[in-house]
């Protein structure tokens, strides 16, 4: 199946877990990572009960503190 | 109050543009920003938003300028080691623009002063570089009603989303609490390239302008990420503001300012 990964068409396999996309993404500090499912925010607690569907639009959102 | 000459041909690349024109010009001229931080972000902010005439800058800083600053701080200068940072920085504003009227606090913010410093303030740009301050900046913009320009940089990445209280998600819509003390790394343990302050604080200050003079479409709703090494910019809609945000939500469950535990090595960061 095909989803969508910070804008980005990528084929994942069916089933896929927002947990198991997020290892696929070596996503930086996962444990901190806010995602957003087709613009809706996931409870950080439900990323491994999170089944990936077809057509879905998944982005990843990091703390990002410095500034001076 | 018309224009004099020497006003009409300062901005007249402002005042050519549609969009803007004499009137447009004359709104940030009436406008007052507050910019917190005058580091990496907030230096290029501050110079744009002198040079574009916004009446009434404020500037708060705590530190002095330190030799590692500069290479990103733009605003201060090698002569300006040891100064304090809001000093040097008010200088160079009065320098660009005498016409402005530039003030300074020489202070971390906190809870006990964040609700007096906004309080005068049309638009407040987020140039922190720690969570605490970021996350108290957040929860006081929402209380007071305040237009908000939230950033935040590390190593060749950057981001920013533009905060309007009632309106679009605030920070803590995205992030509900700071992560814990050393858990994400700051710009000091991780290092930043120059220029993405340049980059960020620039688009800050772009959002500045663009409220005061009711120009085109914010950042509200958004998360603008950039990263240098790719040269992508990616605009992610944000989820429509979250219900059960703790700060901005009908039912708020935060209703008073957090001092959360500042990061050791920002103190040290000078
Ligand atoms: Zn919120």
């Amino acid at each position: 199946m095909k989803i969508k990964v910070a804008g980005e068409v990528k084929e994942v396999k069916e089933g896929l877990t927002l947990t198991e996309l997020i290892e696929i993404e070596q996503v930086e500090t996962p444990q901190y990572v806010t995602v957003s499912l087709n613009e809706e925010f996931v409870e950080s607690g439900s990323f491994a009960e999170t089944v990936l569907k077809d057509g879905d639009d998944v982005e990843f959102l990091y703390f990002m503190g410095g500034g001076r | 109050m018309a224009f004099t000459n020497e006003e009409l041909e300062r901005y007249s690349r402002h005042i050519i543009l549609k969009e803007i024109g004499v009137k447009g010009q004359k709104k940030p001229l009436n406008g007052k920003v507050l910019i917190i931080g005058a580091g990496g972000l907030g230096a290029p902010a501050a110079m744009y938003l002198a040079a574009a005439g916004v009446g009434t800058i404020g500037i708060a800083d705590a530190d002095v300028v330190d030799l590692s600053n500069l290479q990103r701080q733009v605003i201060h200068t090698t002569n300006d080691i040891g100064k304090l940072k809001v000093e040097s920085a008010a200088e160079t504003m009065r320098a660009i623009n005498p016409g402005i009227q530039v003030n300074t606090y020489h202070t971390f913010v906190s809870s006990e002063n964040i609700m007096d410093l906004i309080a005068d303030y049309d638009f407040i740009l987020d140039g922190t570089d720690n969570f605490p301050a970021k996350f108290l900046i957040n929860d006081a913009c929402v209380m007071a009603k305040k237009p908000l320009s939230h950033a935040g940089i590390i190593r060749f990445k950057g981001q920013l989303t533009t905060i309007i209280p009632g309106e679009g998600p605030c920070y803590r819509c995205i992030f509900k609490n700071p992560p814990p003390k050393d858990a994400v790394p700051t710009c000091r343990q991780a290092g930043v390239i120059g220029a993405m302050g340049g980059v960020i604080g620039s688009l800050q200050a772009m959002e500045a302008v663009k409220y005061l003079t009711g120009t085109g479409d914010l950042l509200v709703g958004y998360l603008l990420t950039y990263d240098a090494l790719t040269m992508e910019f990616h605009k992610i809609k944000l989820p429509s503001r979250k219900g059960g945000c703790a700060v901005c939500s009908d039912t708020p469950t935060i209703t008073t300012l957090i001092d959360y535990e500042q990061i050791a090595c920002d103190l040290k960061d000078r």
